[in-house]
């Protein structure tokens, strides 16, 4: 999604399509070192969750009695955990859950905030304060806590996990949504569309909306990284998926902390495999942004 | 800047009250109560005996009616009874504070002797090599969880010391050293990440802050490259740095909530998760309270220091 995005920008968007999206891709790749990597490790991610039955070794929730703790070995690639489970099928189909959740809450938070943020953007006056307010509420809880109140009121289920995560990214997609829009607001060309007579929503929705766009995509890969943190942290207290989906968050869980002594990949791996993705959509974050939105720039 | 601190200060009120609606609205939606998880130990749920405990509980009562006992309590410093401990909230609560303000205040103070001198050298040394390495190390610090780095932590001191931080709390107290060993390792694990934020904005902060005509005055008045640096950069950099320090001490508090688990501390985040778990309402509401009042202070304070730090904030709104 995201080097088609870079790929599809107005400039670059010249006749011959095929090469110039391959030099495009070339000259991203020289340019952003480290956001090609982000790249290349969000995309293995993906294949990896895609196809988690090929990629996987044995049946993630099959259990074992006679292989618990095994250490990694030529069967068990990354060993197995307390129940005999293999972990590095575990992490593959984990990745699934992972990238669900964590698209799918920053793609439902980011969405909602960036229609309160243009509306309230371009509303401005009073709704906007009142919006403002709201949002600071919503800001002034720490993320974790409130994605932990909400998924305990809500109840275990991976629908409710998405919306507990996404509730807390609202006001923060508000806020980069409406600090573009205000910008925009005041150029000649809305003037000129108000000018025509178009309707405020038309105008909000077809004219303004369209130029937020680099912002919004930088704030989702932003956002994405800690969605995936918040559903770790919100499995790994029990919160968060289910069973019997097999959740990085949870592989790390109590259960895994007694076990830590005995069979320390048990610990290991699961967390290398968050940090991973983290880290490589917080790369792929860092080169967009620099990309789409030199004004923030190292920001 | 009185009527700006008390401007500010009426803000922060009417925030606290809208905050504390969220939390009790989110709470009354939840399925089930303590009730409902009291009686599933026991299988069968007589309606007369629910009935009676719901009662004796004040739950029965219409939700506005128990909001604003609850917002009265909180004015008049009585907090109410935690359904599952029978006790006053607040003699329940005060005991965690300390552990869990310790804590934050420590990994805040080891983010920042982390975080502002790598900074200054990778905003001094930019896209140097040692530029990179700290870059990326910082962003490896954003994308590890902090809990689990704890657990790693953990590990490493087993494998390597064969010795592990006791898992029961130890008073300052009873052993001094234990007491700030132990505490010291989860600071450290929740710090680490903080660090990584503070040093991207003070890089990028410092950075802008040297294109500046006066720091190339400076530098043509013949003043070494570190007093450059010290003097006149960093006190007009800190300000997006003094901010994201606000900001973290608020947030590490969520941090604690998995981290104060791992090392099986007796903080205010550990037992919000185990009062959620138990549906105990007097309990979360006031923790989440408590919570929410160091998010708004530390903001308050920020927004403050600004003033002192930069005197055009003052007269600006």
């Amino acid at each position: 999604m995201a080097i088609s995005t870079v790929a599809t920008a107005p400039e670059l968007a010249a006749p011959r399509r095929p090469a110039t999206a391959g030099r495009t891709l070339w000259r991203f790749v020289r340019k952003k070192p480290l956001g090609a990597a982000g790249a290349l490790i969000m995309l293995v991610i993906i294949v990896t969750a895609v196809f988690a039955n090929l990629v996987a070794t044995h049946d993630p929730l099959a259990t074992n009695a006679a292989h618990t703790l095994a250490r990694p070995s030529a069967e068990y690639w990354l060993g197995t955990d307390n129940l005999g489970r293999d972990i590095y099928s575990r992490i593959v189909h984990g990745a699934r859950v992972s990238l669900i959740v964590g698209l799918a809450s920053t793609l439902l938070g980011s969405a909602l905030g960036g229609v309160i943020g243009l509306l309230s953007g371009y509303a401005g006056g009073k709704v906007d304060l009142a919006t403002q307010r709201v949002l600071d509420i919503l800001q002034g809880l720490p993320l974790l806590v409130l994605a932990l109140v909400m998924s305990a009121a809500l109840g275990p289920s991976i629908s409710n996990v998405v919306i507990a995560i996404s509730v807390p990214i609202i006001p923060r997609a508000a806020r980069v949504v409406r600090s573009s829009v205000l910008s925009i607001r005041e150029m000649q060309y809305v003037e000129a569309a108000r000018g025509l007579g178009l309707s405020h929503l038309r105008i909000a929705f077809r004219h303004v909306l369209p130029n937020t766009v680099g912002p919004f995509i930088v704030l989702c890969t932003a956002q994405l990284g800690s969605a995936i943190l918040v559903e770790a942290a919100l499995s790994f207290l029990g919160l968060g998926v289910p069973e019997p989906y097999p959740s990085w968050g949870r592989m790390l869980s109590i259960s895994a902390a007694e076990y830590a002594h005995k069979a320390p990949h048990l610990v290991m791996f699961p967390g290398l495999a968050i940090s991973l993705a983290v880290f490589g959509s917080n790369l792929l974050g860092d080169a967009l942004r620099d990309t789409l939105d030199p004004r923030l720039r190292g920001a | 800047m009185k009527s700006y601190v008390a401007q500010r200060l009426a803000v922060a009120l009417l925030t606290l009250l809208g905050m504390s609606l969220v939390i009790f609205l989110l709470l009354r939606l939840a399925p089930g109560d303590i009730v409902d998880i009291l009686f599933s130990a026991a299988g069968y749920v007589d309606p007369q005996d629910k009935k009676a405990i719901m009662q004796e509980l004040g739950m029965n009562r219409p939700y506005w009616v128990q909001y604003l006992e609850w917002i009265r309590g909180i004015v008049t410093g009585d907090l109410g009874k935690s359904y599952r401990y029978e006790l006053p909230t607040w003699q329940l609560i005060r005991p965690l504070l300390p552990v869990t303000l310790e804590l934050a205040a420590l990994a805040i103070v080891i983010a920042v002797l982390l975080g502002v001198p790598t900074g200054v050298v990778s905003a001094i040394r930019q896209d140097s090599g040692l530029d990179y390495v700290l870059r990326v190390l910082s962003l490896a610090g954003l994308s590890m969880p902090s809990f689990w780095l704890a657990m790693v932590i953990i590990l490493s001191l087993v494998a390597w010391f064969d010795w592990i931080p006791p898992m029961t709390y130890v008073g300052p107290s009873q052993n001094l050293r234990l007491h700030l060993l132990q505490f010291l390792l989860p600071a450290l694990a929740v710090g680490y990440r903080s660090s990584a934020l503070i040093m991207r904005i003070t890089r990028s902060a410092l950075l802008e802050v040297l294109r500046e005509d006066y720091i190339r005055t400076a530098r043509a008045k013949g003043q070494t490259p570190g007093l450059v640096v010290w003097r006149h950069a960093l006190k007009n950099a800190m300000l997006p740095v003094v901010t994201v320090i606000g900001i973290e001490f608020a947030f590490m508090i969520g941090g604690l909530v998995v981290t104060e688990t791992v090392f099986n501390l007796p903080g205010v985040a550990r037992f919000l998760v185990q009062a959620i778990q138990w549906r105990d309402y007097p309990m979360v509401q006031n923790l989440v309270m408590f919570i929410s009042i160091v998010v708004i202070l530390s903001n308050l304070a920020v927004d403050l220091l600004y003033g002192v730090l930069d005197p055009r904030v003052r007269y600006g709104h």
